[in-house]
């Protein structure tokens, strides 16, 4: 199926030199005198890549055949993660390549939107925020604001991240995945 | 409150400037000799231009701008007239676009382009103090904005010689050198469009207000040859803020060559499936009366948003074509 210029929108999924490309903004551009155009900025879904493009109005996109699940991630094997679709309870094995270093905020049992590329798992997105149990930290000065305001603290899948030092083990903290950084504490020890 | 009373209030700024902006504009050219004068909205042959569209009423159409009213008047003996007044195009929706829009456009015969660059300088230096706080200065300096040509910015920023006469797949590969994705383009203006907002519209912002002169003759719509070299025609475009301010010509008034310009846009369109409008007779029996003429058609609203640093141009309307 092929898409027409008026039908590009936020999101929008389409296939260009061979990558699939989701539409991050779009613009009506019309230089005088010119034909319209689509100033449409776009990422390349496999490799995060973003670029822009002028599509001049009545030009086609080819649909890209891609489509976003939401599944639940299980366990882990030896180089892959696994991950259950919650609605048909299908498992798909992803290698740790394509997982990549969202690993570092995946933690059991998280729902994550899983991208299928020509029905192949290319990548997942982590939901922006989780909150996880602090497993180990040095134990913090209270009242210290001076100097080394932070200190690292690990959480369940082995990845560290900077919290204030008067965050203990056992405490639950928020912490936003795009960054990989301590937001709040929402629950003590 | 509802949401449109609300918004209705908000706009109050804006639109107190855009009073101001209009008659200090209205003065200028009662004090330059210029005769206002109004052409109908609705008319039974509108532009021909291959890329604009007139919106139809009833068994006319509505004006995309009001040039072959205004030729008429200059042939008829009127020497310095202007015309500021709602204009239409369909389909053109966008940060600097609305369907329904305010064009300012002015004829002085006997004059030189050069002259209707100077009348648009001081314009927009005159829109910029009657908004208030004479950003004027600050926005551009005292000195004369920057005049370059097609040609220059082609080299400068495309790297690409443009010659003006080159074929269209000839064109095709100039762009090709420069990098450009071309899509499905193949007419000569869509390429030289492509290679322009993908390599030149982006960087004009950085030479700050400026006169782009000299356009290749595919793109010469109403404008004479230049005398110099018939592959460039005398028109320029001002551009400031990002914002596509004017485009001028040295009116052509050879009425067979306009003739013949017409049919090819016809053509053109007719190629594109678009709707055929009938040729405007009386335009075309009225340009051997008419002196050396050059002529300017300025985006009001456009003016207003550069004059207020105005992001998009909804919000210097009272209404944009949605919020009615």
């Amino acid at each position: 199926m092929a898409y027409d210029t008026s039908d590009i929108r936020k999101g929008l999924k389409f296939m260009m030199d061979g990558s699939p490309y989701t539409v991050i903004e779009f613009q009506f551009v019309k230089p005088g005198k010119g034909a319209a155009f689509t100033r449409t900025k776009m990422k390349n879904l496999l490799t995060g890549a973003v670029l822009e493009r002028n599509f001049r109005s009545g030009e086609r996109l080819e649909e890209a055949n891609v489509e976003i699940k939401t599944m639940q991630y299980l366990y882990r094997e030896a180089d892959s993660f696994v991950f259950m679709d919650t609605t048909s309870y299908d498992q798909v094995s992803i290698p740790e390549g394509t997982i990549g270093d969202s690993k570092d905020f995946m933690p059991e049992n998280i729902n994550v939107e899983v991208l299928f590329f020509e029905n192949r798992a290319v990548g997942v997105t982590l939901p922006n925020f989780i909150e996880q149990k602090i497993t180990e930290t040095e134990p913090g000065f209270r009242g210290d604001t001076s100097t080394n305001t932070t200190k690292p603290a690990k959480i369940s899948t082995g990845a560290s991240v900077q919290v204030p030092l008067f965050i203990n083990a056992g405490d639950v903290v928020k912490i936003d995945t795009r960054t990989g950084e301590y937001l709040e504490r929402v629950g003590r020890a | 409150m509802s949401d449109d009373v609300q918004r209705l209030a908000l706009r109050r700024p804006a639109l107190e400037a855009r009073a101001r902006i209009r008659s200090a504009l209205r003065r200028w050219f009662d004090d330059q000799g210029f005769l206002e004068v109004e052409t109908p909205a609705r008319v039974r042959a509108p532009g021909q231009e291959v890329h604009l569209d007139a919106i139809p009423s009833g068994d006319r159409w509505l004006i995309t701008s009001p040039e072959y009213a205004m030729k008429r008047l200059v042939g008829a003996g009127y020497q310095r007239i202007v015309s500021m007044g709602k204009c239409w195009r369909a389909e053109e929706r966008g940060p600097h676009h609305e369907p329904e829009f305010t064009m300012i456009e002015w004829y002085r015969a006997h004059a030189p382009l050069a002259g209707i660059a100077d009348d648009c300088e001081a314009l927009v230096r005159l829109a910029i103090e009657a908004a208030g706080a004479g950003q004027g200065t600050v926005l551009f300096g005292n000195g004369p904005f920057a005049r370059v040509t097609v040609r220059d910015l082609w080299r400068d920023f495309a790297g690409v010689p443009l010659d003006g006469d080159e074929s269209a797949p000839a064109l095709a590969d100039k762009a090709r050198d420069a990098g450009v994705a071309l899509g499905t383009a193949t007419a000569w203006d869509d390429i030289f469009f492509q290679v322009w907002l993908d390599k030149i519209e982006p960087r004009l912002p950085a030479l700050g207000p400026v006169f782009v002169f000299d356009w290749p003759a595919p793109l010469g719509a109403l404008a004479r040859r230049h005398p110099a070299d018939p592959r460039l025609v005398e028109r320029f475009e001002l551009y400031a803020g990002g914002l596509e301010l004017a485009n001028a010509f040295g009116e052509l008034t050879d009425a067979a060559e306009q003739r013949s310009r017409f049919q090819a846009e016809t053509e053109a369109r007719r190629s594109r499936g678009k709707a055929i409008y009938p040729v405007d007779e009386a335009l075309l029996a009225a340009l051997p009366a008419m002196p050396t003429t050059a002529g300017v058609a300025l985006g009001f609203d456009r003016l207003v948003m550069l004059a207020l640093g105005a992001p998009e141009i909804r919000a210097v309307l009272a209404f944009a074509s949605d919020e009615i």
